[in-house]
This record gives C-alpha cells, sequence and structure tokens, in this order.
C-alpha cells in the first residue's frame, strides 16, 4: 500500500500499533478539510508493528503532552515544503487538561460545568496521574 | 494588589505559619480582650452545601469573637446551588459582600475550583471525604497543648480512615514533623487510601496497619478516633456491617500510657463510650474548644490582620 508523501503538515510515527484511532479522535482530526491518512499496522523495524498518521495540512492542535501520554514511543515530524523541519519526541507530561476524565463520582468535577480536567502525574515509573481537584488515581491500561 | 492566600489543603500552610497559627491561637485563649475588635467591620460567609453543626458554629463564634460579622447558608437547599449555580458563581457573588469565605461542599475538590475565581480568601472547611484542613489546625493546636510538641510521636488513627478526611489532613501535617509514627487501625474495607501511603513513603514517614484496637493501644501517644460516617457509605448495608468495628471503652484504655491523649473530631456515634468522657486522657471536647481559637488565628492571618 503506498501513501504519498506530505508537503505541509505532520507526520505522528512509531505510534503503537492500535492506538492511532485514539490520537485521531483526541486530536479531531475527523473536523480537518486536509488529507488525513491513517495507517494502521505498518511494519516497523523498531517494534514489529505501528500506526502512523499523516495530516496534509494545518488548523489543528497539536497537543504533545496529550500524545506523551498516550504513547512515549511516538515521534512528531514536521514536514514543510516537502521537507522534513523538525523531529520531536515526546514524554509523559507532567500535567495533562482535558485528556482523561476523573472517574471519582464524589469528584466536584462530575458536576460542575465549564471545568477542565485535569491530572498531574503522581508516579513516573508506574505511569499513574491523580485528578487535581479530588486526588483520584487515573491509571492508563497497558496495551 | 497582596495575593490572596487561600486554605484548601493544610500543606498550603507551611510549618512555620502553623507554628505562628498555634502561637496566636494561644496568645487569644489568654488575652482574648486583646482581640474582639481586630475584625471589626469585617464579613465572613459561611457557605455550607452540606450540613454542620461544629464547624459552622466554630467559624461564626470564632468571627463573632473578633468583633466581625457573618452572613452565609447552612446547607445546599437554602442556596442557588438548587436552582443550578455552579460553584465558581455562587463564591464569586458571596466575594462581592464578604471578605473571607469557609465553604464546606460535598463534592471533592470544590474549593479548588473556588480559590479559582475567587476574589477573598477561601478557606476549605470541608470537601466530601477529602481534606478538612481546618479540624487538622484544630488538632495541631490540641497537640501543641496537650503534648507540648509535634515530633516524635506516635500516632494511632483508628475507624475509618478511607473517607475520613480529617485523618488524610491529620496524616499529611503530621508527615512533616520528625520522628513521627502512624499505626492505622481500621477494618481492610475502610483502610487509608493508596495514595496517603505513598506520599507516607515518599516523605520516610514510619506506617503501620493493624486490625485491632487492643494491639495498638500500648504504644500509643496519641489515639485518634473517628467516626464511621453512614453518609460516605454507598449503601446501607456496609454501613451496618462496619459501623460497630471499633469501640474505645474504658477497658480498652487499661494498657494504655498514663499520658496518652484520646482525640476525636466529633460527633462521636458509639465509637468511644461516654464512660470514657471521665478519664483525663479524654481530650475531645477541649479540642472542639481549640477549633475556635486556631479559626480566629486563621482568620486574622488570612486577612491580614495579625
Amino acid at each position: 500500500m503506498n501513501i504519498d508523501g506530505i508537503n505541509n503538515g505532520i507526520v505522528l510515527d512509531h505510534i503503537s500499533a492500535g492506538k492511532g484511532m485514539r490520537i485521531y479522535e483526541l486530536m479531531k482530526l475527523d473536523r480537518l478539510d486536509c488529507m488525513v491518512a491513517i495507517i494502521q499496522n505498518a511494519s516497523s523495524t523498531k517494534f514489529g508493528k505501528k500506526d502512523i498518521i499523516k495530516v496534509d495540512g494545518t488548523g489543528f492542535k497539536l497537543d504533545l503532552d496529550m500524545l506523551g501520554y498516550i504513547d512515549q514511543h511516538i515521534t512528531v515530524d514536521t514536514i514543510e515544503n516537502g521537507r522534513l523541519v523538525k523531529k520531536q519526541h515526546v514524554d509523559l507530561p507532567e500535567e495533562l487538561t482535558n485528556v482523561i476524565r476523573c472517574h471519582n463520582p464524589r469528584c466536584i468535577t462530575s458536576v460542575e460545568q465549564g471545568i477542565d480536567q485535569k491530572f498531574r502525574l503522581s508516579n513516573r515509573q508506574k505511569k499513574t496521574y491523580r485528578c487535581v481537584y479530588c486526588d483520584t488515581e487515573y491509571r492508563e491500561k497497558e496495551d | 494588589m497582596n495575593e490572596i492566600r487561600n486554605l484548601i489543603n493544610i500543606t498550603d500552610l507551611s510549618t512555620e505559619e502553623i507554628e505562628h497559627l498555634v502561637t496566636v491561637a494561644d496568645d487569644i485563649m489568654a488575652h482574648p480582650e486583646a482581640y474582639q475588635d481586630m475584625c471589626a467591620h469585617k464579613k465572613l460567609a459561611t457557605l455550607f452545601f452540606e450540613p454542620s453543626t461544629r464547624t459552622r458554629l466554630s467559624f461564626t463564634a470564632a468571627m463573632m469573637d473578633l468583633g466581625g460579622n457573618v452572613l452565609g447558608f447552612a446547607d445546599a437547599n437554602s442556596s442557588s446551588a438548587t436552582k443550578g449555580e455552579s460553584v465558581a458563581d455562587t463564591v464569586t457573588m458571596a466575594g462581592c459582600y464578604a471578605d473571607i469565605i469557609a465553604m464546606r461542599h460535598p463534592k471533592e475538590g470544590a474549593p479548588v475550583v473556588a480559590a479559582r475565581r475567587t476574589t477573598v480568601p477561601i478557606i476549605n472547611a470541608g470537601d466530601g471525604g477529602h481534606f478538612h484542613p481546618t479540624q487538622t489546625l484544630t488538632d495541631l493546636l490540641t497537640i501543641h497543648r496537650k503534648k507540648s510538641r509535634f515530633s516524635h510521636l506516635t500516632i494511632g488513627l483508628c475507624g475509618d480512615l478511607m473517607f475520613g478526611r480529617t485523618v488524610h489532613s491529620l496524616i499529611e501535617a503530621m508527615s512533616r514533623y520528625e520522628d513521627v509514627h502512624f499505626i492505622l487501625i481500621s477494618p481492610p474495607e475502610l483502610r487509608l487510601p493508596d495514595y496517603m501511603k505513598e506520599m507516607m513513603d515518599q516523605k520516610g514517614v514510619l506506617w503501620e496497619e493493624c486490625e485491632k484496637l487492643e494491639d495498638a493501644i500500648p504504644k500509643l501517644d496519641i489515639l485518634y478516633m473517628t467516626r464511621v460516617q453512614k453518609e460516605r457509605f454507598f449503601n446501607e448495608a456496609d454501613y451496618i456491617r462496619l459501623k460497630d468495628s471499633y469501640i474505645l471503652t474504658r477497658k480498652k484504655l487499661g494498657p494504655a500510657k498514663a499520658d496518652m491523649i484520646i482525640m476525636h473530631p466529633l460527633p462521636r456515634v458509639n465509637e468511644i463510650q461516654v464512660e470514657v468522657d471521665d478519664d483525663p486522657r479524654a481530650c475531645y471536647f477541649y479540642q472542639a474548644l481549640c477549633g475556635k481559637y486556631i479559626r480566629m488565628a486563621l482568620i486574622l492571618y488570612l486577612l491580614g490582620l495579625k
């Protein structure tokens, strides 16, 4: 299968296989007018399989914190005029805003309108985050 | 303009600030007349979205003894919360009328939301099962007056350690002092949440879990009893099964140290038998008295008056 290179936009490479659609949804890429390609289960020398997202255009929010939270393997390639101008690696962010939701029914975020869902990193090794409002732990399940 | 100081969690206050508050509270207890007009023309709003007797009365008494005035509501049904008003809006509105706000809310983290919008100092008077920092200040003043130190203490915390917010705040506060050892006495269903244990581990605080009150009592300098709170349970059957698990009687106090103190945030149900009240080690009603004085010191501090 061939997917063309892009002129102006980004390539999210080395996404762990199976996480591409979640990133597509969180970045709201379905709302863009430009060409977007999701490649699932591409072969990878490093990981065996990987997902790739190519966006040929601008106008989207590139949230490196969100990407780092979903998958620390991702590399973000910025393409301008068909050339790679920047390569970024992502890491677990110290804070997360509106990526995950607090599941504590006693948390104020369950009733208060118009407030962000905010979490802070509580344990880097365990990849655990706690709600900044109620301290309830949210643990991302490993695939 | 000075930055607004709030009290959401006990750790918002440094140990130096806590010592300052305790010193001021001591002074108020010794010379109440010197403080009787310090908050003249100031107003405290008590926004209690959840009923409370002790905390609300002690805030009211504290502000009145400082010569100030109090306005507010005693439960959510008498506020615009029933009309769907947000916490942020209620607090913003209250800030137009008062100089300082004490709020209690059943939802955890509500004071964090309030603090982001407020134009006046916010005091968290309890948010669900989360934090209750003014109770902790009360506890600290009691410990200071009865034990004359915050370090080198073995503290037994007994009862509902999962939902007991007073316990969580007290652990946070006491974990900052040297050689404090916690013995966590609870049924498995009501054990201290993991995040509190992680916090103690990170600070190198010594703690152990124990299921029998009798096993822990001889080691303790302080026994902190808590009520098994019905409103924190999702179902009645769990509440009935666990509520009588840990009851302090005169007999159980037999092997306790002569200078151990018994504390309780009150109200109690039956977890401390009335026969214990006459024991010189019982100081839970003294604790309630301390609550007014430390809140007076806190109000003065957050208003920048002392």
